[in-house]
């Protein structure tokens, strides 16, 4: 780990959608931050420096995941602290803020401090926590946001409970509009989706699986745009599933309403065909959508009304998705393949470059005004290398999670990260942790 | 390879007929003194029932005798679920004891594909799976129909389902086989229980009609199917009251007599008198549920039969 020493990446491609950079440079980092962006060859005199040489391959802000379950405290077969760190490092995300439906849930600041311990320990990418909205998730008593905030929260959320009721969501509103924190929305109408396990459509009705309804998601994201503009607090929208849910935002954007939003890479890239054969691995929530929906997300992607991408990485040990279908456990692992995703619908040309690393990087950011996702100079050096040809098929082998439930396993991906810096400490290297690589670590530590 | 008979929906008009035809010739030996015929000798027929059945249960024990299975019932409530053990441990377990086939009815959709997923060399039989299909009934219901329509066959047919289709395995199951034969299928009811979906592409490309209002969809049909109106109904919005139901959707002589006089009605039972349909029409002319219940038996061999058969039995049965 290249701590002391300062390092030269070369030779690459640098893109970064917030300084709107898109070209050869190479980049110095030095007291674990971005020292210096220059033209190729610039640097290259710098010999107290390690020199990685990033030839054919992009240098971007690490990406920045707004939506990530650690299942620690309390689930630790599923998930811990240090896998699920790891696996955001390996997959190209230097920080990811982790949802607070632990056991306990993450309503007090011992539970933020612990996560946070854990975070430094792992040595891996940045965890930044948030906290509930509601004491125990159940709705029904505020949790102490200064005191979460205090603590290391950098946002609030019910997680998959959403908040039911309005009058709570309300002062939630207006306490955080204090801290100046977003609450982060799971918008779900539970009366509307009433225990249902797929997309309700001709298909659900083909299958007798209960549907979910899009308008139980459209419903919720309705009334927190009125509450945001109400309290003018700030509300972000979790993984938002529905073409009408995107019209919505849209328009409140218009309106001048504080409102962000993030989309999942598998509501983009599946549709509700895939559970024809009651495949649980294809189960979540909200469930995978028709492409009507799809093609409205996708214009949201194109024309900026969505912000940010998120994985909503959500562990699950095989044996609760080895069940009937609507008792199988929902969500997939992201943190290894959102970024290959998101390059493949760039490389496709459904989105540019720029806005590919705008919805990983700064998107996330500035929905929840973190300081990270972007290379600007004097910034935390958070950046990845990431080699765009090389193409690999997901095995569960490659799955650094403890959990291995993802749809993606045996598809090919193009886009691997190489590098990933965490405040300019080199947690990746070539494709592998460093913290694995017993002989770096030896000649390190000398 | 073992096969599986998991659903209606993927079967071609032939399979169909194969299974209706292999029935035919298992009807008359319910009709014998002695109800047993050796086809079957040796074989295991485990039915495995996670929800709670009468007559299918009976049925498919009755049909695995007459062909001289040993047949075995375990009947679990859908809370032992709740007692730890899952489903592929279940029928894995059951597979270790070496069944030919595996009878199972499940209260939730998909069950019997995941199990015919998990299992080697056990074939599974769908007894009915939540809401989604309940293929022995809707080849019973063919046979029943086949018997009436003796001369001009089951092709071409109007027939017309009335009810709770949003819940029923029995319709799902049915409307894949009139569509593999070619007939014209309606759907009837309140849009809550029978949503315009279903003529969008629930069913593939073909085309299924979706009617709001009784009377026009009754007219004209060659067969009527009342399906069964359950009481949870009403508590979960899907109706106001079975009073409001029936008054709108109960299937009567009356009517039946003026939209469509010539037409025959099956109910795949238990019925709720009153309700979805009138004693008049239950107990009536026009009413082949008896049959129903006969011939449940008769298909249930076929599918037993045909699926746990030997060579050699084929050959019994060739030159017998």
């Amino acid at each position: 780990m290249a701590n002391g020493k300062p390092v030269v990446i070369h030779g690459g491609k640098v893109i970064d959608a917030a300084s709107d950079r898109d070209g050869d440079f190479d980049l110095l980092i030095e007291d674990g931050k971005v020292a210096a962006i220059e033209k190729p060859g610039v640097l290259k005199s710098k010999v107290e420096a390690d020199h990685i040489d990033a030839k054919g391959q992009w240098v971007m802000p690490g990406c920045v995941d707004l939506h990530v379950h650690l299942r620690e405290p309390g689930e630790e077969w599923k998930e811990t602290i240090q896998t699920g760190a790891e696996a955001a490092a390996l997959g190209g995300y230097t920080s990811i803020c982790c949802m607070p439906n632990t056991k306990p849930a993450n309503d007090s600041p011992e539970v933020t401090r612990f996560i946070l311990e854990k975070a430094k320990a792992a040595g891996a990418s940045r965890v930044l926590p948030i906290g509930a909205i509601s004491m125990e998730r159940k709705g029904q008593q505020l949790a102490p946001y200064h005191e979460l905030a205090k603590a290391g929260c950098v946002a609030f959320s019910d997680d998959g409970d959403p908040v039911a009721d309005a009058g709570l969501m309300r002062r939630a509103l207006e306490w955080c509009l204090m801290l100046g924190l977003p609450l982060s929305c799971h918008e779900e109408d539970r009366n509307l989706s009433c225990g249902g396990c797929m997309n309700e459509s001709p298909l659900s009705l083909r299958l007798g699986l209960k549907g979910f309804p899009g308008v139980a998601e459209d419903v919720m994201i309705a009334r927190d745009i009125e509450l945001a503009r109400y309290t003018k607090g700030k509300v972000h929208i979790c993984h938002v599933s529905t073409a009408r849910g995107v019209e919505l935002i849209r328009r409140a954007k218009n309106d001048g309403i504080n409102i962000t939003c993030e989309v999942a890479p598998h509501h983009l890239l599946l549709n509700e065909c895939c559970v024809e054969t009651y495949d649980t691995s294809f189960k979540m929530m909200p469930p995978l959508k028709g492409n009507e929906d799809i093609d409205g997300l996708i214009e949201g992607l194109k024309d900026g009304t969505i912000d940010a991408i998120a994985s909503d990485h959500a562990p699950h040990h095989a044996d609760s998705k080895l069940v009937e279908f609507s008792r199988a456990t929902v969500g997939i692992l992201g943190l290894q393949t959102s970024l290959p995703l998101l390059m493949e619908m760039s490389a496709q040309g459904i989105i540019s470059r720029t806005r590919m690393v705008d919805l990983l990087c700064s998107g996330p950011c500035r929905s929840f005004g973190l300081d990270y996702g972007t290379l600007k100079i004097g910034r935390d050096a958070d950046i990845i290398v990431v080699n765009p040809s090389h193409s690999w098929t997901l095995s569960s082998d490659e799955i650094r999670s403890k959990s291995k439930n993802s749809p993606f396993i045996g598809r090919t991906l193009t886009g691997q990260t190489v590098h990933t810096f965490v405040g300019g400490r080199h947690v990746v290297s070539g494709g592998r942790l460093a913290s694995e690589d017993g002989a770096s670590v030896a000649a390190n530590s000398k | 390879m073992v096969d599986h008979l998991l659903g209606i929906q993927g079967l071609s008009k032939s399979e169909i007929y194969r299974y209706l035809d292999t029935a035919h010739s298992f009807v008359e030996v319910s009709e014998r003194d002695i109800k047993k015929v050796p086809t079957l000798r040796g074989k295991t027929i485990v039915n495995i029932f996670f929800e709670p059945s009468t007559r299918t249960l009976a049925s498919f024990d009755i049909a695995g005798k007459r062909l001289s299975a040993d047949t075995i019932n375990v009947s679990i409530g859908s809370s032992s679920v709740k007692k730890g053990e899952t489903l592929l441990d279940t029928v894995r377990t059951l597979e270790a004891m070496k069944p030919d086939v595996l009878v199972m009815r499940h209260s939730e959709s998909g069950a019997p594909h995941f199990a015919a997923r998990c299992l080697a060399n056990t074939s599974v039989v769908n007894a009915g799976d939540g809401q989604h299909e309940h293929p022995t009934q809707a080849l019973l219901d063919l046979l029943t129909m086949r018997q009436h329509f003796k001369g001009r066959g089951i092709e071409g047919l109007k027939v017309g389902f009335v009810g709770d289709v949003r819940h029923s395995r029995v319709a799902r199951s049915s409307v894949w086989a009139h569509l593999a034969l070619g007939n014209e299928v309606r759907l009837i009811g309140p849009n809550t229980l029978v949503p315009e979906d279903f003529a969008r592409g629930t069913f593939g490309e073909e085309k299924v009609q979706v009617f709001d209002k009784l009377a026009p969809g009754l007219e004209g049909l060659d067969v009527v199917v009342a399906l069964r109106m359950q009481l949870e109904r009403q508590e979960e919005h899907f109706v106001p009251n079975l009073d409001e139901y029936s008054r709108e959707y109960c299937i009567s002589e009356r009517l039946l007599s003026k939209v469509a006089p010539n037409s025959i009605v099956i109910h795949p039972g238990p019925m709720n008198r009153g309700t979805e349909i009138t004693s008049d029409v239950a107990d009536g002319p026009r009413s082949l549920i008896r049959q129903q219940v006969t011939n449940g038996v008769a298909v249930r061999m076929a599918v037993l039969y045909l699926l746990a058969r030997t060579v050699e039995s084929v050959e019994e049965v060739a030159h017998g």
